[in-house]
């Protein structure tokens, strides 16, 4: 990797930190310690199964609310700031510029995911006194979680390489609730008859599939996981968040930023 | 002097204060006013399906928040002595189908809704259906097997297929041996005490959930009392057949049977003998499940549990 790229990822990560972003780590710990302690006195017999589906859920959303929130405002902030025009009047050229940027915010959520996943396993112990070896399946569905962040990440990109930073909220969230049913959409043109069936497989393809990296259920229920499963996710993560990259530095190398 | 700085803090420190204290109190005042049954019986959206789709993929999360919305609506149903739980069956079917694998959810959701009311919803078909549809998703956990083979024998009196159900839950890879025993007593002493025990006795040992253990010991201890009666009443109709009149009171029971003793209940108390000669129980609320040894027009108490038999 370049050393330019570096050095943007490095100031975007630093400039999250600075913004406070970590600090959703508070809410995340007293709504996790919060469950721990009263879903034992409220409920029957899932004590386990509510911080493990509560505290991987809100890994998850956290983590997609502030890939989305940030991940918009990475490309029109720099140009409303005026701070873009200093960094690619220097040796930079726009696509180490994307590039960069998408592993500044990917950086920090993954060191954002690191923290609450202390957090996790925690709270856990709290309540089951002991680990088990099927928790270890746990990792994997943060794993997963990661990777779903990639992928928005490279979206919300895509969106503030060419809209205004309201747009590509609305657009990357809007990708997010519908990839969340992508199983459903391919039902849906399995059902339909012709042009309606092509174009529901093809929209189906399109979006992101979020529901094949949202293993939370499984885990929760110690529901062994296949090494195929995790080897074609991670390879459909790298690859759709490359053609969102991909697609964000074409728009960003022909935007006109005068 | 205090600067100005300084008494707008404390001013909006009180505003504060005072503010959020009043809209507490009046919160408070507002719930006593509003109709319990708007608050607690509500039930917005009936479909399963729709609040899977709401969940947008995080149905485990869900599943265990309408879990514990079911055990908080029966359960105060259950403390306020309802006769109705009509909101229990679809939450249970909501939770079930937001999570096919909460186990949970079937154990209690069906000693729920089998037992006749107040102990329950008295819905044992519904109880049957949400156990088959737990079956169906869990088919190598026999412990689903156990508990539908239950709600047979216990609310529908209904043997064959009590028997049937346990028969099926014995071919289970690690199926607890008592599963074969209990399809065969099934089919040979199902009404008898003995089964009876044999049931709740496997239950409270194969359980590691403190409520169904305590649930278990209070049927035991019932199960003793209502042996314990029949036997009596035996003996007292027994004394009227030999005699030609009902015995004066237990003491002349014990000496004509020559029992050992005045006979006692599981809690060490004396059984009595009416007038009519009926046996009864001196404290029944202490025995929630008994069917005998009750006063005529005896309205039970909320269960109380005791820890051992």
């Amino acid at each position: 990797m370049s050393p330019r790229i570096v050095h943007i990822a490095a100031n975007t990560f630093r400039e999250a930190v600075r913004d406070r972003v970590l600090y959703n780590l508070i809410a995340f710990a007293l709504l996790l310690s919060g469950a721990a302690i009263f879903v034992g006195q409220i409920s029957i017999d899932i004590e386990r199964l509510v911080v493990i589906n509560l505290g991987l859920t809100a890994v998850s959303l956290f983590g997609v609310v502030i890939a989305i929130f940030i991940g918009i405002g990475l490309v029109s902030k720099e140009i409303e700031k005026r701070t873009l025009y200093t960094v690619l009047s220097r040796p930079v050229r726009r696509w180490e510029f994307i590039v960069g940027k998408f592993f500044g915010l990917a950086g920090t959520l993954v060191v954002n995911t690191f923290f609450m996943a202390i957090g996790v396993f925690g709270a856990l112990l709290y309540v089951a006194h002991k680990f088990s070896k099927p928790d270890a399946l746990i990792l994997v569905a943060l794993y997963f979680i990661v990777l779903e962040f990639l992928i928005i990440c490279s979206l919300a990109l895509l969106f503030s390489s060419f809209s205004s930073p309201l747009l590509s909220a609305v657009f990357a969230f809007s990708l997010f609730v519908i990839g969340s049913f992508a199983d459903d959409l391919r039902g849906f043109a399995s059902l339909a008859h012709g042009m309606t069936r092509w174009l529901a497989t093809a929209a189906a393809y399109l979006v992101p599939n979020f529901s094949a990296l949202n293993v939370i259920s499984a885990v929760a229920h110690q529901q062994p996981l296949t090494s195929q499963l995790i080897l074609n996710n991670t390879l459909y993560a790298l690859f759709y968040t490359t053609v969102a990259l991909s697609g964000a530095v074409l728009i960003f190398e022909r935007r006109n930023l005068k | 002097m205090m600067n100005a700085r300084k008494r707008t803090t404390v001013i909006a420190a009180t505003c504060l204060a005072i503010s959020m204290a009043a809209s507490v109190l009046l919160l408070r005042h507002i719930d006593e006013i509003r109709p319990k049954a708007t608050i607690e019986d509500a039930l917005y959206i009936n479909s399963p399906q729709m609040v899977k789709r709401a969940s947008v993929g995080f149905n485990g999360l869900m599943a265990c928040i309408y879990w514990t919305r079911t055990v908080q609506y029966f359960g105060h149903r259950h403390f306020d002595r309802a006769h109705t739980y009509n909101e229990l069956a679809p939450l249970l079917e909501i939770t079930t189908t937001l999570d096919p694998n909460l186990i949970p959810a079937y154990e209690f959701g069906a000693s729920f809704l089998a037992p006749k009311p107040p102990g329950g919803a008295g819905e044992p078909a519904r109880a049957i259906h949400l156990m088959e549809y737990g079956i169906e998703h869990n088919p190598d956990n026999w412990r689903l097997y156990y508990d539908l083979g239950f709600v047979y024998y216990t609310e529908l009196k209904d043997y064959r297929n009590a028997a049937e159900v346990f028969e099926r839950g014995s071919k289970v890879p690690n199926a607890h041996p008592f599963m074969k025993i209990m399809a065969a007593q099934m089919a040979t002493h199902a009404g008898d005490f003995t089964t009876a025990r044999m049931l709740w006795t496997a239950t409270y040992e194969s359980s590691r959930e403190s409520n169904i253990r305590q649930n278990a010991v209070e049927h035991l201890r019932a199960l003793r009392v209502d042996e314990d009666v029949t036997n009596l009443q035996a003996l007292v109709t027994e004394f009227g057949e030999h005699t030609g009149r009902l015995p004066a009171g237990m003491w002349e029971l014990v000496v004509a049977e020559q029992l050992r003793g005045t006979p006692v209940d599981p809690d060490g108390n004396q059984y009595q003998l009416s007038a009519d000669g009926q046996v009864l129980v001196q404290n029944p609320d202490d025995f929630p499940f008994i069917t005998r040894g009750t006063p005529p027009g005896y309205i039970p108490a909320p269960p109380k549990f005791h820890t051992k038999s």
